[in-house]
């Protein structure tokens, strides 16, 4: 299993999204965002949370013109696996891989804090490992995770099963964390090797560190 | 030639940074006057064009591919030259 993990300007998880790939028994290799080329033989590739760009005009809207992203594109095109967590997700949605778009928190506040999501859809690489209404806690860190998406485009993502992950309560209860059209927290897009999630399973690796939900969440992409 | 885009969300799409104004704005006792508002950003850019309708076109590119997120976002453009 050989993990590719880019670094924007401004890109802050890399190093925890090498960790909990690492922990889990994959070849992790960072790549720099001027590369053009993503290494052989990779299986997945993750663009993880921070702040490319310092965030400047929308969160994403930088990032997804810098050149590993054309790469990345025609990667996505050909089937390949992309996970984009966080500012990972926002531009996955800013390149068009993924649909909809981030707006403000509705609470306009940062949000930082461990928060319940709940499966919705598990028949994908991503979440296979886990089932449908499993109950998981991972921390979330945004100020832009309220995912925004016009009817139609929602309509779409339930017929297609493309709607992954919802923010809970404990018990499982869907309740609104930022404002997120239907509470999503998590999507796929229709053909389901592009996943995004504004949450941070690679913050929850480790019970000493507070919880190891994050690692049932990775490891779908190591069982074929 | 100067270009004055104005970039916010569409109508429909709602603005909750407006949305939370307009609410100071009640409480502050301007309910009866003020009726909606809307917040936005402008992006004033300074252009190497022959003619108006040259940097029109000029920036309306730049609002597809990168100033505005059409998804969500509306965009109006002045050309001032």
């Amino acid at each position: 299993m050989n993990v590719t993990v880019l670094q924007f300007p401004g890109t802050n998880c890399e190093y925890d999204a090498q960790y909990a790939f690492e922990k889990l028994g994959a070849n992790v290799t960072l790549v720099w965002h001027k590369e053009t080329k993503l290494p052989e033989n990779t299986n997945l590739v993750v663009i993880p949370g921070g702040f490319s760009y310092g965030d400047y005009l929308r969160s994403g809207a930088i990032a997804r013109f810098a050149p590993i992203m054309e790469t990345v594109s025609a990667y996505a095109k050909e089937g390949g696996n992309v996970l984009g967590i966080c500012n990972g997700f926002q531009i996955l949605l800013e390149a068009g891989l993924l649909p909809g778009a981030m707006k403000r928190n509705d609470t306009l506040h940062f949000i930082s804090k461990y928060n319940h999501l709940k499966i919705i859809n598990n028949d994908n690489q991503f979440l296979k490992e886990l089932e449908e209404d499993d109950i998981v806690n991972i921390p979330v860190a945004h100020h832009d995770g309220n995912y925004f998406i016009d009817e139609a485009g929602l309509q779409d993502l339930k017929d297609n099963d493309q709607i992954l992950l919802k923010y809970c309560d404990e018990k499982g209860n869907i309740e609104s964390l930022n404002g997120s059209v239907a509470q999503i927290a998590g999507i796929s897009n229709k053909e389901k090797n592009v996943f995004g999630l504004m949450p941070h399973p690679e913050r929850a690796i480790e019970t000493l560190l507070g919880g190891d939900d994050g690692v049932k969440m990775f490891q779908g992409f190591f069982n074929k | 030639m100067k270009a004055i885009v104005n970039v916010a969300l569409k109508k429909g799409v709602l603005d909750d940074q407006g949305k939370a104004t307009h609410h100071a704005l009640d409480t502050l006792g301007f309910k009866e006057v003020v009726s909606d508002v809307r917040i936005g950003k402008q992006i004033i850019m300074e252009l190497n064009c022959d003619s108006k309708d040259a940097a029109r076109k000029e920036a309306i590119k730049m609002c597809e591919k990168l100033l505005a997120n059409t998804v969500i976002e509306d965009y109006e453009i002045e050309i001032i030259g």
